[in-house]
């Protein structure tokens, strides 16, 4: 039974918040929250951002989420609150990133009666989520609010939604804490099948061509996951490519890194993938980007897959050996029984292999005509790496052809560094996850490499930046161009743009001041040093107009379904075979 | 190339030869847990060609769902998997292919009729033991259960002496021998 000293449901909700120590939400005030706005008004303990849009709540505690390894929190008020979570939701469910999104929902008396800022919110967010729940009875509340959590971080992590009613905030019940979740129907396995890893390890040491092909579940796994991978790779002396998700797993300095793979990843990375006799996926799940055409994919080798999820096995590519559990666990396993059995790579092999990949990596596949007179959006990458790399830096991005140079041009040491969009593609991602990035490390300094097109969907969240005194930087390559959109239809589509530039830009720079930001421009490739000093020194928020050429092409590219080995490179790469021939297959 | 223009994604016709199969999913009942399980079908673009659903357990808050699915068999493995994903899920078991099951449907048939296609009807229903449920001097409501196929010749036969309509419930099963799911 309840008495008058127990707590509202909206108490009850700060309260969890507090006992999983979370310190920051994101969030947008509205009539069916505000009993848990007034909980939180009279609380200390939680920090609340204020953005300008529900989605910029959800990028922002994706960003938040994925640069400190913590579920991010989002607080949302009914029907069009949640309806624009669902954008952000939908890019955590692909990208695998833990967030608790809490919304309000009309009181339970009027659900169903299209009341006022009613929608059918659990319905809505049943495909976007991990999981959701309507919360109909204030007793409840506890067990659900502490479910969610542990929902949204264990296993393969994902977005959850709680939806409350507005009765529901203000009745009261006994707050019970968060010992001992154990669900009984919900139990992620971490630990992998010992037989499969052992038969798994005497594949690699007999593998002539290997190849590691890791993704963002060894970054999602936690620190220890992405040392065990560095330690086996290293034992082992195999090359090592992973996918967007994954970059910073495996430092971009080392030897044995061969670059992204996929559409846009290097030609060394692919054509080692399409010519391996063992792949050893651990945390990726071989999207499309990655595999291109799935009858042609990397046809002739063995492949072991580690992944948390069941589904991503033998979803898409059938796995010799599949092992299902968490990378650090598995990894721990793989490492000991290849020490226990003496295991040694097969020396002669791999530096044949080596030697092969060498090959491919001296294609320079990423070259590409510098310019005097006009600043090339590859360069200008490049330059900001150089002017950031000694500093604590964070990198997010929007997307389209600035990600993939920002995947292919900056270099991530280590992991956690690199928040972009990838499963969904959410243009409009990296101005609010630089928000969210800069909550979470306040001395650090955090860039979004964005474009001109991308930014404008959430631009106004710059106005958050301000408020909150968070110096993002957000640096935009400005072709004028949808880029990938304007690439795709040159190449793919006869040259015909349909409506893939932009007839009316904002001036960026009196836009930022508009803002109350700073507003930089640099339009010459000379000054862009310079500029980019600038940017980087100024304690606040900068928008930084980088005007670059408007014709550039993000090169490699596998086009239009095609093999790894069928990739097209850009002009300025050594590449005597795929001139003609290449643009032929487009 | 030439055959997919302006795609960058693997357009390819798979004509793999599909099987069916029924699976049996034990699930916790709570609101809007069908609604997972069908959404699931048609986001992913799985095929449902029965679907029954009940409280099995009051105590235990458990319902069972037999779904008749067909599919190649990565798909039918992907079906089983993306299922065991969704957390109200306790159990999925493929009662075609991984341990023997035996399947009944029921059907609610009536027919309207007079004279000798009234006889030949009363008839068949004695040869298929149909029990009658109801009857006016002009009709009659048969309740037959079976197999899905015994059912669809039943209602085949019925078609020609004045078949009204059909209420079907969908495939139930249980897997055979002394084991639970």
């Amino acid at each position: 039974m309840s008495g008058p000293q127990d707590p509202t449901g909206a108490e009850i909700v700060i309260r969890a918040l507090k006992d999983h120590g979370v310190r920051h939400i994101f969030g947008y005030p509205g009539g069916a929250v505000l009993p848990i706005y007034d909980a939180l008004f009279q609380d200390e303990g939680i920090e609340h951002i204020l953005v300008r849009h529900e989605q910029g709540a959800t990028h922002a505690a994706e960003g938040y989420a994925r640069s400190t390894g913590k579920p991010g929190v989002v607080l949302v008020t009914s029907g069009p609150g949640a309806t624009n979570a669902v954008t952000g939701l939908t890019d955590a469910l692909m990208d695998s990133i833990p967030l608790v999104c809490i919304t309000g929902q009309v009181p339970t008396h009027l659900i169903g009666m299209d009341a006022f800022q009613e929608a059918d919110t659990v319905g809505i967010t049943r495909p976007c989520t991990k999981h959701n729940w309507l919360v109909r009875d204030v007793r409840d509340l506890p067990r659900i609010m502490h479910e969610a959590f542990y929902i949204a971080t264990t296993g393969r992590p994902g977005p959850v939604v709680i939806d409350i009613p507005k009765d529901v905030q203000f009745k009261r019940a006994p707050y019970v804490g968060p010992s001992n979740i154990k669900h009984k129907t919900y139990q992620p396995r971490v630990k992998g099948d010992l037989k499969k890893i052992e038969q798994a390890v005497e594949m690699i040491a007999a593998a002539k061509r290997p190849v590691f092909y890791t993704g963002g579940g060894v970054i999602n796994s936690g620190p220890l996951a992405t040392q065990l991978l560095r330690e086996f790779v290293r034992t082992t002396g195999y090359p090592i490519t992973s996918t967007l998700m994954g970059l910073g797993a495996y430092p971009a300095s080392d030897k044995q890194w061969l670059g992204m793979l996929g559409m846009h990843g290097t030609y060394e990375a692919n054509l080692a993938m399409h010519g391996c006799d063992l792949m050893i996926a651990i945390g990726s799940r071989f999207d499309d980007r990655v595999t291109g055409r799935l009858d042609a994919f990397s046809p002739n080798s063995k492949k072991i897959h580690v992944d948390i999820d069941p589904s991503s096995i033998n979803k898409n590519v059938r796995a010799d050996v599949g092992i299902v559990g968490d990378c650090a666990f598995v990894l721990e396993d793989m490492i000991r029984l290849w020490k226990a059995k003496q295991l040694k790579p097969d020396r002669s092999a791999l530096s044949a292999w080596n030697m092969q990949i060498d090959g491919w990596r001296a294609r320079n596949c990423l070259a590409y005509k510098q310019s005097t007179d006009v600043i090339k959006p590859q360069y200008a990458i490049e330059r900001l790496y150089e002017l950031t790399k000694g500093r604590d830096t964070y990198i997010s991005t929007e997307v389209g052809q600035h990600q993939m140079w920002a995947a292919q041009f900056y270099r991530f040491e280590e992991p956690k560094r690199w928040m972009t969009s990838g499963g969904l593609g959410t243009m409009g991602y990296g101005l609010p996850a630089a928000v969210g990035i800069q909550v979470a490390h306040p001395g650090s300094l955090v860039i979004d490499i964005a474009g001109e097109a991308s930014v404008q969907m959430t631009m106004q969240e710059i106005s958050t930046a301000v408020q909150f005194d968070l110096p993002i930087k957000i640096f935009i390559l400005n072709n004028r161009y949808m880029g990938m959109v304007r690439q795709w239809q040159q190449l793919l589509h006869g040259g015909r743009y349909s409506h893939s530039y932009s007839e009316a830009l904002p001036d960026f720079v009196k836009l930022a001041e508009a803002y109350g930001a700073v507003g930089i421009r640099a339009t010459k490739p000379d000054e862009l040093d310079d500029k980019i000093k600038d940017m980087i020194s100024v304690n606040r928020p900068v928008l930084f107009d980088c005007v670059v050429d408007q014709n550039e092409n993000c090169f490699p590219m596998i086009p239009s379904g095609a093999a790894h080995n069928e990739m097209i490179l850009g002009d300025a790469a050594n590449d005597p075979a795929v001139t003609e021939a290449g643009k032929v297959m487009v | 190339m030439s055959k997919q223009p302006g795609s960058a994604y693997f357009l390819v016709d798979t004509k793999a030869k599909e099987i069916r199969t029924t699976l049996s999913v034990l699930v916790d009942n709570e609101a809007g847990v069908l609604a997972r399980v069908i959404g699931l079908f048609s986001g992913r673009g799985y095929n449902i060609e029965s679907l029954t659903v009940a409280e099995v357990d009051h105590l235990d808050h458990t319902s069972r769902i037999t779904i008749v699915t067909s599919g190649t068999p990565e798909v039918l493995e992907q079906i089983r998997h993306q299922l065991e994903r969704l957390v109200p899920v306790h159990k999925v078991v493929d009662l075609s292919t991984e341990t023997p099951g035996i399947e009944r449907e029921m059907a609610l048939i009536k027919v309207a009729g007079a004279g000798e296609k009234r006889v030949e009807a009363m008839r068949l229903s004695e040869v298929f033991r149909a029990r009658i449920l109801d009857t006016t001097h002009s009709s009659f409501v048969f309740e037959l259960t079976g197999s899905q196929q015994k059912i669809d010749a039943f209602v085949d036969l019925m078609k020609p002496l004045g078949l009204v309509e059909v209420s079907r419930t969908g495939v139930v099963a249980i897997s055979r021998g002394a084991e639970a799911m």
